[in-house]
């Protein structure tokens, strides 16, 4: 009961403590709200970009071009070896005729190609589309087909090879620094972060710094003089949260109307968007834990230095 | 109640201690007046009885608690027993004088219930009735150090301990507080003042313990020398 009592009372003094000095409150929160911004927009960022390396990457695959004297055993045989294989994300077997359908589709307002096609037998090749999971694994796939076996099957090399090789190497790596840029800056705008919010609640603290000394030498026990500055800091750390999701959320939309673009560069806003409408409450939890934690983690440390009973 | 043994406390090595090799006893419900000019170590001897210094060597006993068994954990309940009062107040700035009051009986875990009974009592004691809810900022000079005295006295502490409460009040102010400080040592508890006020010390008429240079010159009482009085030239 006693307990209770203190643990309701620790609780009440940080509430009318953090509306007493709303001043230092205001400042704390303004600076928390700046930097978890900061740390939002970055986490959205680096989705945003992860989505857009996603997307080229799906865009690459590997065609395999078939003999017409393959067997359909044959073909089955090496459909179900290239699944088999690890890092290939889907193998799609069109055979001849689904081949020319998907041709005539992508051609259809050239009227003389269709016209030259459809004179002649089907000079398309059945063809295996292979999806990689990862652009790095690509060489398994392949080293596959370089098999002197699995060559045997086909009647042209596949379609990665020259130029397009080399295209998919580069994408490769500019994804991959892209990829731990994102990474870096999301990790370098937290640790930041954390550092500014906790200069700014030891701040706060230090300007009260007399009034522990005075609860100290009334005979307060720590947990009495430290539990409401922890308190104090749960309020901004919550209060900084929600603040910046709302930020961000205003920011869309302005951009959304003014801009009147879906993307600016490689950064594709309305992906970004529509991550954060689908993901708001679980991206509002991670900011006010964020916030909450640094709060508590500073308060803590800043009230210790006040608070040592060990004498001169 | 209160007593040292060859109590020293030396700040920095090489200069002379602030409390140098003193002895003193006071007895329950005793009111002392300790004198001195400034720097004469005054302040550092009430430090010492709080807790908020060590001394480099010595004994020191109070309300019945050894210093030299007192874990710093501890500390806490030490300074429920004593109440302290300020030359600059000491009032948590963001609390109204009701509530600068209770968090003395916070602290020990009192009920609301009793809070509510105690306070508007020692607010009589001190004559602020009907000031429960200004803020330390809105009061006069005379009146936040009778907070504090409120303060200090509401755990009804057997040991009073008033550092220079009068120094920052004019004469009308000083007297107010010196009043209130004689009606709580009737009531039974042990006060230990400070001050430099002679006029304050000559019309009180109480046990006045001189220091100087972190020692104690002359300890008497009005009524005669009290006879426990340990003399520091005896060690």
């Amino acid at each position: 009961m006693k307990n209770l009592t203190t643990f309701l009372r620790i609780i009440h003094n940080g509430i009318v403590g953090f509306i007493r000095s709303f001043s230092l409150a205001v400042a704390a929160i303004a600076v928390m709200v700046i930097t978890l911004t900061i740390v939002l927009f970055s986490i959205l960022t680096n989705v945003t970009f992860g989505n857009t390396i996603a997307q080229i990457t799906s865009q690459i695959d590997i065609s395999v071009y078939l003999n017409n004297s393959d067997s359909s055993q044959q073909t089955t045989s090496l459909v179900n070896s290239l699944k088999k294989l690890p890092d290939v994300q889907s193998v799609q077997y069109l055979n001849k005729t689904q081949v020319l359908k998907a041709y005539e589709n992508q051609n259809s307002s050239n009227q003389q190609l269709l016209n030259a096609i459809s004179v002649t037998s089907n000079p398309l090749p059945a063809t295996i589309n292979i999806k990689p999971q990862n652009l790095n694994q690509i060489s398994v796939i392949k080293n596959y087909l370089n098999q002197p076996s699995v060559v045997a099957l086909q009647s042209d090399p596949p379609s990665y090879s020259g130029n397009k090789e080399l295209a998919i190497n580069r994408i490769t790596k500019a994804t991959n620094i892209l990829r731990d840029i994102g990474v870096i800056a999301v990790v370098a705008f937290v640790i930041v972060s954390a550092l500014i919010i906790f200069n700014t609640i030891q701040m706060t603290i230090f300007n009260r710094r007399d009034e522990i000394r005075t609860m100290r030498l009334l005979g307060a026990n720590k947990i009495f003089i430290r539990g409401p500055f922890i308190v104090e800091s749960i309020i901004y750390g919550l209060l900084a949260g929600i603040l910046s999701v709302l930020i961000i959320n205003e920011v869309f939309v302005t951009v959304s109307s003014t801009l009147k673009a879906s993307s600016l560069g490689l950064l594709d806003i309305s992906y970004s968007n529509t991550y954060f409408d689908n993901n708001f409450f679980k991206l509002l939890l991670i900011q006010v834990l964020i916030g909450v934690l640094i709060g508590v983690v500073s308060s803590y440390s800043a009230t210790r230095k006040y608070l040592k009973f060990k004498v001169r | 109640m209160i007593l040292l043994d060859r109590v020293t406390k030396r700040y920095i090595k090489d200069l002379p201690p602030a409390i140098d090799r003193m002895s003193l006893y006071i007895e329950p419900k005793e009111f002392v007046v300790v004198v001195g000019q400034s720097g004469s170590g005054k302040t550092t001897l009430l430090k010492l009885l709080t807790r908020e210094e060590v001394p480099t060597s010595g004994k020191i006993i109070v309300g019945g608690i050894d210093f030299d068994k007192l874990k710093d954990s501890k500390i806490p309940q030490l300074r429920r027993k004593i109440g302290v009062v300020f030359q600059d107040f000491k009032l948590l700035p963001n609390k109204n004088v009701f509530e600068n009051i209770a968090f003395a009986l916070e602290i020990v875990g009192v009920s609301k219930r009793e809070i509510k009974y105690t306070i508007p009592k020692v607010l009589d004691i001190v004559n602020l009735k009907g000031k429960e809810k200004r803020m330390p900022i809105e009061l006069s000079g005379g009146e936040r150090q009778r907070v504090a005295i409120a303060r200090a006295i509401v755990r009804q502490p057997r040991i009073l301990i008033a550092d220079e409460p009068t120094g920052n009040l004019d004469v009308k102010h000083a007297w107010d507080v010196i009043e209130v400080l004689e009606k709580i040592n009737r009531y039974g508890t042990t006060v230990l003042l400070t001050t430099h006020n002679v006029e304050i010390v000559n019309k009180l008429k109480r046990r006045v313990i001189t220091i100087a240079d972190g020692k104690i010159i002359s300890d008497r009482a009005n009524a005669g020398y009290h006879n426990k009085i340990v003399h520091e030239d005896e060690t």
